[in-house]
């Protein structure tokens, strides 16, 4: 035996080739960057950065948080209903005419029908599972993009509300006395108001924070929506990286074919997430008409946009299979930010549309950046 | 090799018509445990019609599916995979947007209880994962790396994995050296050879003569439906296979003309 004659060292020959990046240990901050929700994170800081150099201060007082809060956590719920929805491969554009006609149903159930709130709410919510399954059933039987079927929905919802409300209260589009029907209803706090106005009484009673002469706080605690947000965006994370559904809903959106070759009952998934969305644009609707006592035909209007652009801005893939709902809420607060916080500037507040169109574009083109990046496509 | 013993899977006659057009007409084939049998043709011969068969995609118009010697029919592809008989399509029926980890058990998660609630035991998906990848030699830099980032010799062999995890005795490979270089080819390749030494069958379906002959025990050729050939290593040549698959000498006259490179 010779003593080896190859040069190299034996042990360099027999790893694979070290140089190729895809065998580099992941880092936490490269854990941190494959996060879906990181451009929103980025564009959160950007705009709050923006708005706390050129902004009023009041708009980052307690209340002017408050302020731009309640409504992002409405489009929150809408947004994660439509990112959900988005990551499993499928659209829904009847999202904002289901606020409306969700928002007729318990009306006539509570004003015309005289029911129990209680039982209204139910009611509610089933239609809107009826709904979402009708959506999901047409569109998986008849293989139509999801985009058309609920198109089509977009304007027959909207129809139905319209008669509808004209026929319970003789001709309005509007329709009143939610709340003096309902009052006295356990259930009323839990979809309306404040919570915790004890706290934010004794905050104020310590002077932490603002309150009027006669000692009550000027914000009297956190609109109940806020809550109910805040939980749907932790209850649907978990879903989504903790659960056998949330993979189905992962694999149905990126690759339905392959998903169900694998035994993912993708058909079942998809009627699901349809039937979530509905869910969540009627749990919108409960908030809002509870909230005024009134439901208006035009409630919703164009919140089926809002929701996919905050959506996107999120993080979520067009294409599906990829996305968060942390960052949908994100994307809402990002939305609501801007849309309102114009008015603490001197900029002129229409230029928000502006502001808008060009963050989806920017967030689009980041998207398609991450995506390729995740999957390696050059 | 063991031909004395049952086949893990055998086919008799199977035949499988769409109206009056006859895609396979009476084939007839045998895998024993560690063994490699080589599905040749040319497109059109039949090949993707006889693995429906076997995978359970649509049923036989005639002939018997037997599975360890016990008559067997498929309803679906599911009764497939229970009776131990894995397919791996060309398209490998993984997600590139999604990690290793859930691709390797998208659709058969591990689930834990907690009361009412069940949740998915990532830590176990994971460590199983890199377990596994690590045992094929794919040097994962973490279990939440996505597929896409694979090469697709890498993807290829964690379908296969896949499969092999999940219990398959029988594993059918549609084309899968089919769009891989010479060294993910090489990767595939060695791949299908240890998963045959841990006493599988495998149906290698292929149009490479040349990668068939690499790690294929027994070869069978088809053409317009039916066997036109079949023989066990060593009692035919590259040449031989190559002509039978393309129906004729043209093929051998070109490889001349082309001074032997085809």
């Amino acid at each position: 035996m010779t003593p080896p004659t190859i040069p190299a060292p034996a042990s360099s020959a027999a790893k694979p080739r070290r140089g190729d990046d895809r065998l580099r240990k992941a880092s936490p901050f490269v854990a941190l960057t494959r996060r879906p929700e990181l451009g929103a994170v980025g564009g959160l800081i950007l705009v709050i950065v923006f708005f706390a150099s050129i902004a009023n201060k009041a708009m980052f007082s307690l209340a002017g948080v408050m302020n731009f809060m309640a409504p992002s956590a409405q489009l929150g719920i809408l947004a994660i209903g439509a990112a959900l929805l988005m990551i499993g491969g499928e659209f829904d554009l009847s999202l904002g005419s289901m606020v409306a006609f969700a928002g007729f149903t318990l009306s006539l159930a509570v004003v015309v029908w005289k029911l129990p709130l209680g039982v209204a709410l139910l009611l509610t919510f089933a239609v809107a599972v009826g709904i979402g399954g009708i959506n999901a059933q047409i569109t998986l039987r008849t293989g139509l993009p999801s985009f058309i079927v609920t198109l089509a929905f977009l304007f027959i919802l909207r129809g139905l509300t319209l008669v509808g409300l004209k026929w319970a209260s003789g001709g309005l589009t509007q329709l009143r006395g939610v709340k003096e029907a309902a009052a006295g209803s356990a259930l009323l706090p839990i979809f309306s108001g404040n919570a915790f106005q004890g706290l934010f009484r004794w905050m104020a009673a310590r002077g932490w924070i603002d309150s009027f002469p006669n000692g009550t706080p000027k914000v009297e605690g956190v609109p109940v929506e806020i809550l109910w947000c805040a939980g749907l965006t932790l209850l649907v994370t978990w879903i989504l990286l903790r659960t056998r559904f949330g993979n189905w809903i992962f694999a149905a959106g990126g690759d339905a074919k392959g998903a169900r070759n694998s035994g993912v009952p993708v058909g079942r998934v998809k009627t699901a997430l349809f039937i979530g969305t509905a869910l969540c644009a009627t749990l919108v609707a409960v908030l809002t008409v509870l909230d005024m006592g009134s439901t208006d035909a035009r409630r919703g209007t164009q919140k089926e946009f809002e929701a996919i652009i905050a959506a996107v801005i999120g993080g979520c893939l067009l294409t599906g299979g990829y996305g968060s709902a942390i960052g949908a809420f994100i994307g809402a607060v990002i939305f609501n930010m801007v849309s309102i916080g114009l008015a603490y500037t001197g900029i002129d507040q229409d230029f928000y549309l502006v502001f808008l169109g060009g963050m989806l574009l920017v967030a689009v083109i980041f998207n398609n950046v991450v995506r390729r990046r995740v999957t390696g496509e050059r | 090799m063991a031909s004395h013993s049952t086949p893990l899977i055998e086919t008799q006659k199977i035949a499988k018509s769409y109206g009056s057009v006859a895609a396979l007409n009476g084939v007839s084939l045998k895998v024993h445990a560690g063994e490699v049998l080589c599905l040749l043709g040319d497109n059109g011969a039949g090949k993707s019609t006889l693995i429906g068969t076997l995978a359970g995609v649509h049923r036989p118009t005639s002939g018997k599916l037997l599975v360890e010697g016990r008559e067997v029919v498929f309803n679906s592809p599911r009764d497939a995979l229970n009776a131990g008989i894995a397919t791996v399509y060309q398209d490998l029926s993984m997600v590139p947007l999604m990690s290793v980890a859930r691709n390797f058990f998208m659709g058969r998660e591990p689930v834990k209880r907690w009361g009412p609630v069940s949740y998915m035991d990532m830590k176990f998906a994971e460590r199983v994962t890199m377990e596994q990848m690590h045992a094929i030699g794919i040097d994962l830099r973490d279990p939440q790396q996505a597929v896409g980032t694979l090469s697709g010799g890498e993807r290829q062999c964690v379908a296969i994995a896949r499969a092999v995890y999940f219990g398959a005795k029988v594993l059918i490979l549609d084309e899968p050296t089919s769009a891989l270089g010479v060294a993910q080819t090489s990767m595939v390749l060695n791949y299908i050879s240890k998963v045959r030494a841990r006493g599988l069958g495998v149906i290698f379906v292929t149009h490479n003569v040349r990668h068939a002959f690499a790690v294929g025990n027994h070869f069978t050729v088809l053409d317009l439906g039916r066997t036109v050939g079949s023989f066990p290593k060593g009692q035919v040549s590259i040449d031989t296979l190559q002509s039978l698959m393309a129906g004729g000498k043209e093929l051998q006259d070109l490889s001349q003309e082309l001074g032997g490179t085809v």
